[in-house]
């Protein structure tokens, strides 16, 4: 076990080392950076000396260096439009996001996995049925109409919840279910193939065999193995939910990360978008890699691999 | 009165062709400390039957008999509940695939305790000793050790030999077979089988042992029952069907395999020419006839039980004409 995590660390690494290059390379392909951070109106003598400046004459090479030596000090330089450190800004951001994510996808798999099982154990039941026009319904809304029918209903003629802002924990409960929705339908599908494969192998023969209860053999024998393939999805998800909250976060007005990145972007605030890349690249390589795992820990056979 | 009796026994499964008789209408019976073989070709209806017994079938499958007692207990009325009390418990099952038998996610300590505590109520410690106990039984040396271990760091053989201490965790009072030691290398077939009849002797259990392997059956079966396209045609003492094998399938059978003091040294064995017949819709007669090299006209019609010697049924309206042929 410990030198299948250590193997996979490794890859981790490498794997997050590439998109910093990536990410790095991508900015200075998008254009000269010392003509946009001097302004359209400025003359060749200014932007030349912002181009000094800001240690953009250097070789790629040593600016790479000398942005990855930083970067791994947590210091992505200053925001051009803010005033203001970039990790100081990210840092302020980030809980929001990270919240907002959590819950999201804490609420799709509590719906998703025991509506997946209960669909796999009542195959071709009511209630297999029901689940998967519950999934359909589910894909068909778009996070967008699905969070502004949610504020109508709760937040504006029920008046429960609030409408937007980041105040409180009420704040994160329409956003939250609205971008958890989104990941339900996906997780449930996953859940039901992955039981209904399992509960016709062999071993679950054996445990019927034994004479152990429904539940035991549904909990203790199915579940375990069936749930494998959902963890990784669940990691995934989660970065497709860092990823998403852009949009919630526009429409419930909430302070994210994704909010701070749409705004960087549409002032080239580069410094902003680049370290942002890279720390959702971060957190999903970290995902990746704690999903590896929790799948180890789940089946022994994967530990070798 | 006998330990398990099956009258009757009818498995239909309704497939979009039309009603599959998988099995139609077999009868048997098992002795406390007995072996019963079924023996028949893959589609026979054996493995089916095995797994009606345990009230194991798929849910398609449809289950009907005119009795199937077990210790005088009727399975066919008995309460999911009940039935789940008699499972792995007094009657256990070992299973064909040793490979995929087993959990991957749960050692194999885990599985085999459970299958004690699931019935008793023992503490993890007396469960552990019977595990360990049972594992040196079945020749599975450093015991303790293989409880922590997984079912793939495992070879088919061990495996197997796993799946049969856990059979015997609750002391059985029959263990159904089904094929246990097709899926293994034929050296180790041999250990396996003779570590059945070993324990079985020990343990004084009846064991139903579903195989197509004739040779097999010479070795551990007190009981022979011949099965061909969900019905028996043969059933008879083993000695005796061996000896003086009576229905035709059956003496088919044994030319197909060399036989000590059976088998001439130099001639080619035999085949059975033709397929087993399509078991969706009616059959009448005979399934067997359109392989049979003694087949009449009356095979088509119904075949009644001729009963040769005492403890020794064939189905089979030829009989006399096979006996003169003999």
């Amino acid at each position: 076990m410990l030198a299948f995590t250590l193997r996979r660390l490794v890859v981790a690494f490498s794997v997050a080392l590439t998109v910093s290059v990536i990410a790095f390379v991508l900015l200075h392909l998008s254009g000269d950076l010392a003509t946009s951070i001097a302004g359209a109106e400025a003359s060749p003598a200014q932007v030349a000396e912002v181009r000094h400046q800001y240690g953009l004459d250097r070789p790629l090479t040593v600016q790479y260096l000398d942005w990855l030596w930083r970067a791994l000090h947590l210091d992505f330089g200053n925001s051009f439009y803010f005033r203001d450190s970039v990790v100081s800004l990210i840092a302020t951001r980030m809980p929001v996001t990270l919240t907002l994510g959590a819950i999201s996808l804490a609420i799709s798999l509590i719906i998703a996995v025991p509506l997946g099982v209960l669909a796999a154990v009542f195959r071709g039941t009511i209630i297999d049925r029901l689940a998967l026009t519950f999934c359909v319904l589910g894909q068909a809304i778009p996070t967008f109409c699905l969070g502004l029918g949610l504020i109508i209903i709760f937040a504006v003629n029920l008046r429960w919840l609030p409408v937007s802002g980041t105040a409180g924990w009420q704040n994160y409960v329409l956003p939250s279910v609205a971008l958890g929705w989104y990941a339900v339908p996906a997780v449930m599908r996953l859940s039901r193939n992955g039981m209904l494969e399992v509960l016709s192998a062999d071993y679950i023969r054996t445990a019927r065999a034994k004479g152990l209860s429904p539940a035991a053999v549904v909990l203790k024998h199915a579940l375990r193995n069936a749930i494998i393939p959902v963890v990784a999805l669940a990691a995934v998800q989660f970065g497709f939910m860092l990823g998403g909250s852009i949009v919630v976060e526009a429409v419930f007005s909430m302070h994210g990360v994704g909010h701070l990145a749409w705004e960087a972007i549409a002032r080239n605030d580069f410094p902003v978008v680049q370290a942002v890349v890279l720390i959702l690249a971060a957190i999903y390589i970290t995902l990746t890699f704690l999903a590896d795992v929790i799948n180890a820990l789940l089946d022994p056979r994967m530990r070798v691999a | 009165m006998a330990l398990l009796e099956v009258r009757d026994l009818v498995i239909d499964i309704p497939t979009e062709a039309g009603v599959l008789h998988a099995v139609s209408g077999i009868s048997f019976a098992v002795e406390r400390g007995e072996t019963l073989a079924i023996v028949g070709e893959s589609g026979s209806g054996k493995s089916l039957t095995s797994l009606a017994l345990m009230n194991l079938l798929p849910k398609r499958a449809q289950r009907r008999a005119a009795r199937i007692s077990f210790d005088g207990i009727d399975l066919q009325t008995i309460s999911a509940g009940g039935m789940r009390k008699l499972r792995g418990n007094r009657m256990a099952m070992i299973f064909q695939e040793p490979m995929t038998s087993l959990n991957p996610a749960y050692t194999i300590g885990n599985q085999l305790m459970e299958a004690l505590t699931c019935h008793r109520k023992v503490s993890q410690r007396e469960a552990r000793d019977r595990a360990v106990h049972l594992l040196e039984k079945v020749g599975i040396t450093a015991a303790d050790r293989r409880l922590s271990q997984y079912p793939h760091q495992l070879s088919g053989g061990l495996r197997q030999r796993v799946m049969i201490a856990m059979a015997l965790m609750c002391g059985p009072d029959l263990i159904i077979a089904d094929e246990p030691t097709t899926a293994l290398d034929v050296t180790i077939q041999a250990q396996i089988l003779h570590l059945l009849a070993d324990l079985q002797k020990e343990f004084g259990m009846a064991v139903i042992l579903i195989t197509h392997d004739l040779g097999v059956v010479a070795r551990v079966a007190d009981t022979v029952g011949v099965m061909y396209a969900g019905r028996l045609v043969e059933t008879g003492a083993a000695r005796a069907v061996f000896k003086h094998p009576r229905h035709p399938y059956t003496r088919g059978l044994l030319d197909c395999i060399p036989v000590p003091g059976r088998t001439v040294p130099g001639m080619p064995l035999g085949a059975i020419r033709g397929q087993v017949p399509n078991l969706i819709g009616k059959l009448e007669g005979c399934a067997f006839r359109n392989r049979c090299d003694f087949a009449a006209p009356e095979c088509a019609g119904a075949i009644p039980l001729a009963h040769p010697e005492p403890g020794h049924d064939v189905r089979c309206v030829r009989l006399p004409e096979l006996e003169a042929s003999a």
